[in-house]
């Protein structure tokens, strides 16, 4: 099987997002890239070192600099013609553009998948990771997204892959860049930190959830994360939040604070690796997935383990 | 200019889905339905382009069992004009649906297709970038802003990271995310006024489209069970035991 997996990137530098879709692909086949944006020289260069990988197909043009889905889905459907497989990673810039390419295929796309079975049979979570369903699809190509907890990290060197120009439909019209605001916070994501310190409702207002979560943060470069409660209670904005209708994450290390666990919560942070839980209710549902639980006031506890740290 | 807002009933987010025995998929039976969060909020949003004169019409699709007709009133009560029940017991494939509201969109020419960014029940994010695809026109997905104007449409969208801007000429689609607002609550006048909108039943064959499913799902497992670990005494035991893990 000849697979094409979407390269994410700026135009300047690979994005790691695509590492562990190149582990994912390299299970199905042959493994070909497509690098789509504009002077995008560099990226080609440091997708070929990748480990196992075959052929760049590389789309320089001014209409690919941004990745618009509009213009990058034909580029990836027409090269489609040759492969027997797309695969993005499961991030904003995935979703956006694979659905397109698999609707111009006329194939239904597995998305996010969590696993590889065979050649056309993958594991995918539903209900936010409350179920996870195996699928096989009878397409006769595949569109695929990858979840990228799921996969190994591809090695970033050791690949001799031979870079080749292709070229595109182009412009197709009908959408164009304005701008982008990128947050140049100190802090990580939320959905890529490494650590990530939540509060609940406990937290009580604004000004005491800033003073209480963001110091242990701050000490452990930790993301901030929040139920749906405390934003619905408004001490932090909507993008903090974690849980089924918010971000699905899955850290090393997830400190629950103030938090009772509700379904919906859980459903968005039950795959960290480490789960902390700080609640004075004993009987909070979180402590039923956490692997250290600390029974205690917050307003107490969680300043001196700042300080302890 | 005409907005279309398909809308999807699924299990209320505050129910927890339970596998079946037999492993065939999640138990259905007498459990709370809901309208999908991320179409709530487009429902919304569109009720708002409507108010600020951006748009003169709503339509709201769905398409699903007839119990899906309650999740169409629920849009009609907060403001939708008018819907469309495509009745089907079988499941629908993102792929099927968005060939579905390409058909309508075709009937109707909306000027703005709103969505939402994914159901919380299949959770496949497809169905409104395939649907742009169809219609050959742009789309503004994990939308947190939406400004219509003239014959082009302004979206902030949600990335990884950060806010994107793009700017779509009309017909686009959009397909909503958290923040873009938060929805009303229909009122009781409203709710009672919604019963005498007009809602159209139609089938899948009235557009010519096959639902045969392309996926065939072999097994639905719960996910691994997590084990509640230990809780420790007092703080100094969590540090000791933070310290461990090596993060600090």
């Amino acid at each position: 099987m000849k697979t094409l997996v979407l390269v994410e990137h700026d135009n300047t530098k690979l994005a790691d997002a695509t590492l562990p879709v190149v582990t994912a692909a390299a299970k199905l086949g042959e493994v070909h890239l497509l690098v789509a944006g504009h002077n995008c020289g560099a990226v080609a260069e440091a997708a070929a070192k990748i480990a196992g990988v075959g052929k760049v197909h590389v789309a320089d043009d001014a209409a690919y600099a941004n990745g618009l889905a509009e213009n990058v889905a034909p580029l990836a459907a027409a090269l489609m013609a040759d492969h027997d497989a797309f695969l993005a990673a499961a991030t904003t810039q995935g979703k956006n553009v694979a659905p397109r390419v698999a609707a111009h295929l006329d194939v239904m796309q597995v998305s996010e998948i969590l696993s590889v079975e065979g050649p056309k049979t993958f594991t995918r979570p539903i209900y936010a990771g409350n179920a996870i369903a195996t699928v096989e699809s009878t397409d006769a190509k595949l569109v695929i997204t990858v979840r990228g907890t799921a996969f190994e990290k591809a090695a970033t060197e050791g690949g001799s892959g031979t870079v080749e120009a292709v070229g595109g439909p182009g412009d197709a019209g009908t959408s164009s860049f304005v701008s982008s605001e990128i947050a140049k916070s100190e802090r990580p994501e939320l959905t890529s930190a490494k650590i990530i310190v939540s509060g609940g409702r406990a937290l009580k207002d604004a000004e005491t959830f800033e003073a209480t979560i963001t110091p242990l943060a701050d000490k452990l470069g930790a993301a901030i994360g929040a139920s749906r409660a405390a934003v619905d209670a408004g001490y932090v904005p909507n993008d903090y939040q974690v849980g089924q209708t918010g971000k699905i994450v899955a850290p090393e290390v997830y400190f629950a604070i103030g938090i009772s666990g509700a379904i919906q919560h859980l459903a968005g942070m039950k795959d960290s690796k480490v789960i902390i839980a700080i609640n004075k209710d004993e009987d909070a549902p979180i402590f039923q997935v956490a692997d250290i639980g600390l029974v205690a006031d917050l307003f107490t506890a969680v300043p001196e383990l700042t300080g302890a740290l | 200019m005409k907005i279309l807002v398909p809308v999807k009933r699924v299990i209320d987010y505050n129910v927890k889905p339970r596998v079946k025995a037999d492993g065939t998929g999640v138990d259905l039976a007498n459990v709370k339905m809901s309208m999908n969060p991320f179409d709530e909020i487009a429902v919304e949003e569109a009720i708002r382009l409507k108010e600020k004169g951006a748009a003169t019409e709503i339509v709201a699709v769905s398409i699903g069992p007839a119990k899906a007709a309650e999740t169409l009133r629920t849009a009609l009560a907060m403001g939708a004009d008018r819907a469309i029940l495509v009745e089907t017991d079988d499941e629908v494939e993102p792929l099927a649906v968005a060939k579905i509201l390409k058909a309508i969109a075709d009937e109707e020419a909306p000027g703005l297709v709103i969505l939402g960014k994914q159901s919380i029940s299949d959770d496949s994010n497809q169905t409104g970038q395939m649907l742009a695809a169809l219609m050959g026109r742009p789309q503004g997905t994990f939308a947190n802003t939406v400004e219509v104007d003239g014959d082009s449409v302004t979206v902030k969208r949600e990335v990884d990271g950060g806010l994107q801007t793009v700017k779509l000429s009309l017909p686009a689609i959009v397909t909503t995310d958290l923040r873009l607002n938060e929805p009303r609550y229909a009122s009781l006048p409203n709710i009672m006024k919604a019963k005498q909108k007009p809602l159209v039943t139609k089938t899948a064959a009235d557009y010519g489209v096959d639902l045969t499913p392309r996926l065939k799902t072999l097994k639905v497992a719960e996910p691994p069970v997590r084990q509640a670990g230990e809780k420790v005494a007092d703080v100094a035991a969590l540090v000791e035991k933070v310290k461990a893990l090596g993060i600090a």
